[in-house]
C-alpha cells in the first residue's frame, strides 16, 4: 500500500508564496499527473514531496506516516529527473545498482535486481557502458531503471520526457504506460504537456498559481472543467470564449446573445440566471460546425486556416470581431481566407461561466 | 593577393615563432640559472657573459658540505603537503556548502575571501609574528603548515567551488533520492565528478607552499627552515656568489619543477576546465 495525503501544504521562498496551500488525496497504484503552466507550481509540489524542498507549513503522509520533516532518502521514494541527473562516473550498472549498494543489500541480490531491470527496459547490452556513450532516449531508460531497481513506495517524475525529441517522446510515453500497468506502481509525474497528462494520467491535477484548479480524470477535465483555466488549458487547440447576455428564458431554455447580435439557444433547465446576465460561453473547436455563408446561427469570416491532414483548424472572426475556432475534417474543403461562412454549435456541448469564471 | 591558404600558412608562422619568442623569455632565467650553477664564481661573474664554459660541480659540492640538503628539503616537504592536506579538509566541504546552498552572502563571502590576498602580506607580519610567539609556533613546521593552509584557503575554496558549479545539482540530489548520505554524497559523487578539478587545487597549493618565501623567512630560523629559507640564506653573509647561489636554487625548484612537469596534464586540464569542456 503506497496512499500519499498532503494536507494545507505551503511553500514559500522568503516572501514569495509558490504553494498556497495544496489539499490532495493519492490512491494506491494510481498514476497521477501534475500539470499546469510554467511557474505554477507542480515541480515544486513534486520535489517538496521528494523532500528536496522543505515544506513551509503543512503535512505530507505516506502511508498514514508524516514524511513532512524526513530526510529524502528516508522517505523510500524514487525520483527521475528531466535533465536524468546520471551519475557520469559510474557505467550504467552502476548507475542503478549504486541506491542498493548504499542501502548494503548484498551483491547477488543486487545484481539480480539489475538485470530484471534492464530485461525490463531492455537496458541489457549496455550496462557497462558510460552515460555519456548513451542516447538521450537510453539515458531516461537508464534513469527510470536506478528508480525501478529500488521497488520505492512512490515514484516521481519530473517533466522525464521535455528534453526527447518528438519521436522519442511518443515511444517513451507509451512505454512509461506499459511500465505503470507492469509495475502496479503508485506513479507521480511533472509535465507542462497536457498530451502526456491526458494519455498517462488516472488521474490529473491541474495546478495554477500554487493553487489546484481541479482534480480528476482526464475525460473529466476535459469535458467537465469546473472554471475557465481548466477549460482554456485542457484541450488543444484551446476551447473558444465569448462574451454573451441572457437575452431570453423560457421553459429552461435560455436564449444567449453574442456581441454581433447572433442568438444561441441552450437547453439550461438547471441554470437560475436572470434576464440580462453577462457570461462566458466556451465551446470547444470540435463542437463548431462550418457551414455556408446564409446557413448557420453565426454568420462570419474566415481569418486563418490551419491543415494537418488528418484535421484542419479554421480560425475565424465575426462581425464583431470575436475569434471562434472551428475543428474540421481533413478531408474537408477549406475555403480561402476572407470568405464568408456560417457557423452552428452544438448546443448541447456548450459551457457557461458567470463573471468569476466558474463554470455554472 | 595571398590565397587563402597562404594566409592560413603565414598566420601559423607568426603565432608559432610569437609563442616560441614568449616562451623564450619566461624560460630563460631559469635556463641561465641552471647553466650558472655548473660555472665556477669567477665564470659565473664573466661579462660578456660566458655562453660556452668548462662545467663544474664544485658548488653543489660545497653545498652539500656546508648546509644539509635535505633537512630544508624535508622541512618543505611536510609543510607543503600538510598544509595542502589540511587546506582540501576544509575547503571541499566550503566550496560544497557554497556551490550547492548558495545563500544572499556566498557571492561576498567568496569575495571577501579573496579579498584578504589583496592585503600586503607585510601589513599583517607584527601581529602575525607575536601571535606565532605566544602559540610558540615560531620556527616550528607545525606554524609554518598553518601559515601556508591559512594563505592558499581563499583560493582553493575559490577553485574548488568553480569546479563544483559546473556539476548540475540533479545529480546530487537524486544521490540524495538514493539514500545517499552527506559523506557520501561528497565521497562516491562530488569528488569522483570533480577529480580533475580538485587535482589542479591540489598541485596549485603545493606548488604556492613549495615557493612561499615571505611567510618561511620572517617566521622560521633553522628548526623549521624551508628550501627557500636555504636560498635566501646563500644570498647575503659573504657577499654575492653567483654560482653557489645559483646551485642552491636549483636544488630548491628542481624537485617541483619535476612534479609540475610530470602533472602537466592535469593541471593543463584543470586550469582550462569549463573554458573548453
Amino acid at each position: 500500500m503506497s496512499d500519499l495525503t498532503i494536507k494545507n501544504l505551503r511553500k514559500s521562498y522568503d516572501a514569495l508564496e509558490i504553494l498556497k496551500g495544496i489539499d490532495l488525496e493519492i490512491n494506491d497504484k494510481e498514476f497521477v499527473v501534475f500539470v499546469g503552466p510554467s511557474g505554477c507550481g507542480k515541480s515544486t509540489l513534486l520535489r517538496t514531496i521528494a523532500g528536496l524542498e522543505s515544506a513551509t507549513s503543512g503535512n505530507i503522509f505516506l502511508d498514514e506516516t508524516d514524511i513532512t520533516n524526513a530526510a529524502p532518502a528516508k522517505r523510500d521514494l524514487a525520483m527521475v529527473f528531466q535533465s536524468y541527473a546520471l551519475y557520469p562516473h559510474m557505467s550504467v550498472r552502476e548507475n542503478m545498482s549504486f541506491a542498493l549498494k548504499l542501502a548494503k543489500i548484498d551483491q547477488a541480490e543486487i545484481d539480480a535486481k539489475v538485470e530484471d531491470a534492464a530485461e525490463i527496459l531492455k537496458l541489457g547490452p549496455l550496462l557497462d557502458r558510460k552515460p555519456k556513450a548513451l542516447s538521450g532516449g537510453q539515458r531516461q531508460r537508464v534513469a527510470i531503471g536506478r528508480a525501478i531497481v529500488r521497488k520505492p513506495k512512490i515514484f516521481l517524475f519530473d517533466e522525464p520526457l521535455s528534453n526527447l525529441d518528438a519521436a522519442l517522446r511518443v515511444n517513451m510515453r507509451l512505454e512509461l504506460s506499459r511500465l505503470h500497468q507492469e509495475l502496479q506502481a503508485t506513479m507521480l509525474y511533472v509535465t507542462h504537456d497536457q498530451v502526456e497528462a491526458m494519455t498517462l494520467a488516472d488521474k490529473v491535477v491541474i495546478l495554477n498559481d500554487g493553487r489546484i484548479e481541479q482534480v480528476g480524470s482526464p475525460l473529466e477535465l476535459y469535458e467537465r472543467p469546473c472554471n475557465m483555466f481548466v477549460a482554456g488549458f485542457m484541450g488543444m487547440p484551446k476551447m473558444t470564449f465569448l462574451d454573451v447576455t441572457i437575452s431570453e428564458t423560457i421553459n429552461g431554455k435560455v436564449t444567449l446573445k453574442l456581441l454581433s447580435g447572433a442568438k444561441i439557444i441552450l437547453d439550461r433547465p438547471d441554470l437560475k440566471a436572470t434576464v440580462g446576465t453577462s457570461l462566458t460561453l466556451g465551446i470547444r473547436p470540435e463542437h463548431t460546425v462550418l457551414t455556408t455563408a446564409d446557413a448557420g446561427l453565426i454568420p462570419a469570416r474566415i481569418e486563418i486556416s490551419e491543415q494537418l491532414g488528418s484535421e484542419s483548424f479554421v480560425y475565424v472572426k465575426t462581425s464583431a470581431d470575436e475569434a471562434i475556432t472551428v475543428r474540421i475534417d481533413g478531408e474537408q474543403e477549406v475555403l480561402p481566407t476572407g470568405a464568408n461562412i456560417g457557423l452552428s454549435i452544438d448546443s448541447g456541448k456548450c459551457h457557461l461561466f458567470d463573471s468569476n469564471g466558474i463554470a455554472i | 593577393m595571398f590565397s587563402i591558404k597562404n594566409r592560413e600558412q603565414i598566420d601559423t608562422i607568426i603565432i608559432g615563432t610569437l609563442s616560441w619568442l614568449v616562451t623564450l623569455l619566461i624560460f630563460f632565467p631559469i635556463l641561465w640559472m641552471f647553466l650558472t650553477s655548473f660555472k665556477t664564481e669567477i665564470d659565473a661573474f664573466a661579462t660578456p657573459p660566458s655562453l660556452f664554459f668548462t662545467p663544474t660541480l664544485e658548488n653543489y659540492a660545497l653545498i652539500n658540505e656546508r648546509s644539509d640538503y635535505f633537512h630544508f628539503a624535508w622541512n618543505s616537504v611536510v609543510t607543503a603537503v600538510g598544509s595542502t592536506i589540511i587546506g582540501m579538509m576544509i575547503a571541499v566541504p566550503a566550496a560544497y556548502s557554497m556551490a550547492f546552498y548558495e545563500s544572499k552572502r556566498t557571492k561576498s563571502t567568496l569575495l571577501w575571501m579573496l579579498s584578504t590576498k589583496m592585503l600586503p602580506p607585510v601589513g599583517v607580519l607584527v601581529p602575525i609574528y607575536l601571535l606565532f610567539k605566544d602559540f610558540g609556533l615560531l620556527d616550528t613546521k607545525t606554524g609554518l603548515t598553518i601559515i601556508f593552509t591559512l594563505i592558499n584557503l581563499p583560493i582553493m575554496v575559490w577553485m574548488a567551488y568553480t569546479y563544483f558549479k559546473e556539476i548540475p545539482k540533479e545529480i546530487l540530489e537524486a544521490g540524495r533520492m538514493d539514500g545517499a548520505n552527506v559523506f557520501q554524497e561528497i565521497f562516491k559523487i562530488l569528488l569522483p565528478m570533480s577529480k580533475g578539478g580538485l587535482a589542479a587545487t591540489v598541485l596549485l597549493s603545493l606548488i604556492f607552499s613549495w615557493n612561499e618565501a615571505f611567510w618561511s623567512l620572517n617566521l622560521t630560523a633553522f628548526n623549521a627552515a624551508p628550501l627557500s629559507a636555504l636560498v635566501a640564506s646563500y644570498s647575503s653573509p659573504e657577499g654575492l656568489f653567483w654560482a653557489k647561489l645559483s646551485a642552491v636554487s636549483t636544488l630548491a625548484c628542481a624537485p617541483i619543477l619535476i612534479f609540475g612537469w610530470l602533472c602537466q596534464k592535469q593541471l593543463v586540464r584543470g586550469l582550462s576546465f569549463g573554458a573548453v569542456k
